[in-house]
């Protein structure tokens, strides 16, 4: 199961100092884990809160990740401009982060990161979970968040205001976290149900 | 309102009984065999308190179904098969089989014990998580809902792998056929695990697909779960999984190092599997070269991974070669970033020119070296690793080497401390402790070795805490390697470039190179070393430190004296020697500032330290016994015992031997 899906900046963009990093949108999946472990559910609302919040703080991890993985490939980033998402999703750098135990999960994680430009996406899953799908759909995920948000470029903040497109996209494509073997004609179909809310 | 609904119902799911499970398998079983589904179907996922989340009212007459490759579908329905458009229950199908094995896995633990056989499919269950309507008709009617759960679930990753078969019309059904193979196998693994009688039926196919898709390393990410099937089931199905191991330990990393997705699923099967592995797979042990590979390459992602594998990979056999492996990492890195390079760049081509290693890379007569560095199995050494260090020097500020190396000493630890627990007592510990001290000796290669001096002194702390660790073991090893740690501590350049290390082995020297420690120590043997410390301290009291370092520390100056003192008090004609360099320091200090110590108040301690071994050494037997106390005093005992050793000793060291 799919534990959260995060878009995020990864390296300097222009509104942020350097080294500050902002998550644009964050999903998290499944029951509050403080709703099954015994000693957390006597917390407050405020406290809970902020334990969800601390989930979110995987970004730090991924962002340093992406960081070194492109320092080591020393490759220069390619800016790319709005309608050249398919040439941005191309160029796109991947890899995967082990969390491990109560780092910030109670259990340990895989997260998946794809690295387009000066964001990051990332897929946190359970380690059993099937790897190879859920690529596959974070680059789904990723490729419909380019194109119907129009985040390359300077429209990043777009994601701001459209969250519910995305609310959307996800009730679809990772119905409840839940990763789902879709082939090119049910993910049409899907697609097309999605796109037909937005253009409501 | 979904993530409470999904909430309550894994909450619900959590509780489900027995009886409930069992009809819930049954219908799994049913939705994953859409194709004999006639009837009207009507499914509710059903939470009894909320809003439904999945509901289909109604439904049509199935579609005609498509293979990906366009072929008219002849089987039943899977997530595999396309049409126009999708009945209902296609699209539980589709559901169902995602969820297949989550479910298999959590209730693995649940006792398939009882019996009880769905006698009544048609019936509605009020409040279950699922419930649903249905006419059907199905082969393995008469065994228990969880055995047909299997029964179906194998049958149904069977045709999964035979669809995979067939040449997909698009490339992301291409990319899907893939991730099917994958859960196809680890349900394939799950149910056998669950049912070994199931192993003979599965593993031809399994067998047969590893057949087809080994000589492909596209296939790479799909071939992990078939290697955990091989390692789970392997030995009851008595087939040989020798080639398997090969391919995977051997081949993989040699070549897809540059994976992160393969990396971190073969590092975590690995992880996950290592008793296993280290029992049915012994030899992968032998691998150990080429695992490093993924280590050298991504070492950031991958280093936790490799704390938890490294302890493993320690054997009488392997250890010296592991560690001397450990160090050339950096190396290992740069060479992978070479052969890539080499292979992605044409001989001509501007990218790589100026690049005198990539040259060197491509020379013949250089060859041996990489393919040394490149080895895919353990066994190999090689002299003249110093030519290897020339040729890969522009290689240091390569971030991806920089990150390497800064991986190292945390792995030398990680190293050092299962070469402690492990291998207390076998013969290989001499080599150990040698390995590390020739590479500080050959300071040259050493650097280049580690590239940057600031890495390079966090492996030498490494290393000195460590020997001391070794040698409070066994201290014998201090007069085995005597020839060694002397010539180190005899260079006067070490105790500004590598104070820490200095320190310990002059510590060491000073305390271990002793009668009782070891029979073999001569009087010859105490007194050469003396004379070698005795010439470094020398040196280092009577000049200013040389252009470019700084001052050495009091600290190393006052072990040095020290070790003086305690290896005067066992040689008592060096006593004299000692008592004169510790009188001239005195008058020394007097005349005010030194060009070697450019703090006051270190130089009042330095001083200070000199008096009182100077006192101490005017009574030779007393300052043996201090400095060199018998086993019995070194036991915490003397506080209880007020008549014996020690506290006797220091009365009679306060009361007569330093003036009031």
């Amino acid at each position: 199961m799919v534990r959260c899906f995060l878009i995020h900046t990864v390296c300097p963009v222009s509104a942020l100092s350097a080294g500050e990093s902002r998550v644009l949108y964050s999903r998290v999946f499944g029951p509050d884990e403080s709703v099954l472990t015994e000693q957390q559910r006597e917390l407050s609302p405020e406290e809970r809160r902020l334990l969800h919040k601390e989930k979110i703080s995987v970004v730090a991890q991924v962002r340093s990740a992406i960081f070194l993985s492109r320092e080591a490939s020393s490759q220069l980033l390619v800016e790319t401009v709005l309608g050249e998402e398919a040439v941005a999703m191309q160029d796109a750098d991947s890899g995967v982060v082990h969390l491990r135990v109560g780092d910030p999960f109670t259990a340990e994680m895989s997260a998946l990161w794809l690295g387009v430009q000066s964001l990051g996406f990332t897929l946190v899953c359970e380690p059993h979970e099937n790897l190879l799908l859920a690529e596959g759909t974070l680059r789904n995920l990723t490729r419909h968040c380019l194109e119907n948000l129009h985040m390359l470029g300077q429209g990043s903040e777009q994601v701001l205001l459209k969250s519910n497109r995305i609310d959307v996209l996800l009730s679809r494509l990772l119905s409840h976290g839940q990763l789902l073997f879709l082939n090119h004609r049910f993910t049409q179909i899907l697609e097309k149900e999605a796109s037909a809310y937005t253009a409501k | 309102m979904y993530s409470h609904g999904s909430e309550s119902l894994i909450k619900q799911a959590r509780e489900i009984q027995e009886p409930e499970l069992q009809k819930f398998y049954s219908r799994l079983v049913k939705l994953l065999q859409v194709k004999e589904l006639k009837a009207t179907l009507a499914l509710h996922i059903m939470d009894d308190k909320h809003d439904s989340l999945v509901s289909f009212k109604q439904s049509g007459d199935p579609l005609p179904i498509a293979e990906l490759d366009g072929s008219v579908s002849g089987d039943f329905f899977t997530v595999l098969c396309v049409g126009q458009g999708f009945t209902e229950d296609q699209w539980m199908n589709v559901y169902s089989f995602s969820m297949l094995r989550h479910w298999l896995l959590s209730y693995d633990t649940v006792s398939s014990s009882s019996t009880v056989v769905d006698t009544d499919d048609r019936s509605e269950v009020e409040g279950s998580v699922v419930s649903m309507v249905s006419a059907t008709s199905s082969s393995s009617r008469l065994l228990p809902p969880k055995e047909r759960l299997r029964e179906k679930a194998f049958q149904y990753c069977q045709r999964l792998i035979e669809q995979c078969d067939r040449k997909a019309q698009k490339k992301a059904d291409t990319e899907l056929q893939k991730a099917c193979l994958v859960e196809a196998v680890c349900i394939l693994d799950c149910v056998c695990v669950q049912d070994p009688s199931m192993v003979f039926r599965a593993f031809p196919c399994v067998k047969a697909l590893f057949g087809r898709l080994s000589s492909d390393l596209s296939f790479a990410r799909v071939l992990v779960p078939i290697t955990q099937f091989y390692l789970n089931h392997g030995e009851l199905a008595a087939v040989d999984c020798g080639s398997v191991w090969k391919l995977v330990f051997g081949q993989f990393p040699a070549e897809l190092f540059n994976d992160p997705f393969l990396t971190h699923e073969l590092l975590r099967f690995l992880r996950l599997n290592l008793e296993s592995v280290k029992l049915r797979a012994p030899e992968f042990i032998r691998f150990f070269p080429n695992i490093l590979k993924f280590l050298a390459w991504n070492s950031p992602a991958v280093v936790e991974d490799f704390v938890d594998l490294l302890p493993s990979l320690v054997t009488a056999g392997t250890a010296v070669e592991l560690l001397h492996s450990l160090l050339d990492l950096p190396c290992l890195s740069a060479t992978l970033v070479l052969q890539l390079r080499s292979s992605c760049l044409p001989l001509s081509d501007p990218g790589g020119r100026g690049l005198l290693s990539l040259d060197a890379f491509r020379n013949p007569s250089f060859r041996g070296f990489f393919l040394f560095l490149l080895r895919t199995e353990s066994g190999d050494t090689m002299d003249r690793l110093n030519t290897l260090h020339e040729l890969l020097a522009e290689a240091a500020d390569w971030p991806r080497v920089v990150q390497c190396s800064q991986a190292v000493p945390v792995l030398l630890h990680v190293y050092f401390n299962t070469v402690i627990t492990v291998k207390r007592d076998n013969p290989f510990f001499t080599d150990l402790l040698l390995g590390p001290q020739v590479r500080l000796n050959t300071s040259s290669s050493a650097e280049r070795l580690t590239f940057t001096l600031t890495r390079l002194s966090r492996c030498y702390r490494v290393f000195s805490c460590h020997l001391l660790r070794f040698c409070k073991l066994r201290p014998s090893l201090v007069v085995d390697q005597s020839r060694e740690l002397l010539e180190f501590a005899g260079t006067t350049a070490n105790v500004y470039r590598k104070e820490e290390v200095y320190t310990h082995v002059v510590w060491l020297l000073g305390e271990y190179l002793s009668a009782s420690t070891d029979s073999r120590c001569s009087v010859s043997l105490i007194t050469s070393c003396f004379e070698a410390l005795e010439a470094v301290l020398f040196e280092i009291t009577s000049s200013a430190p040389p252009p470019g370092t700084v001052c050495p520390a009091p600290r190393v100056i006052t072990s040095l004296m020290s070790a003086l003192a305690k290896l005067a008090s066992r040689s008592h004609d060096l006593i004299p020697r000692v008592s004169l360099f510790l009188s001239k320091l005195r008058t020394i200090s007097r005349s005010g500032s030194v060009p070697w110590c450019d703090d006051e108040e270190d130089l009042v301690a330095i001083v200070t330290r000199g008096e009182e071994l100077w006192a101490l050494l005017k009574a030779p037997s007393v300052a043996q016994s201090v400095l060199t106390p018998p086993p019995y005093v070194m036991t915490p005992r003397w506080h209880r015992d007020i008549n014996l050793a020690m506290p006797l000793q220091l009365r009679v060291l306060t009361n007569g031997l330093l003036p009031s």
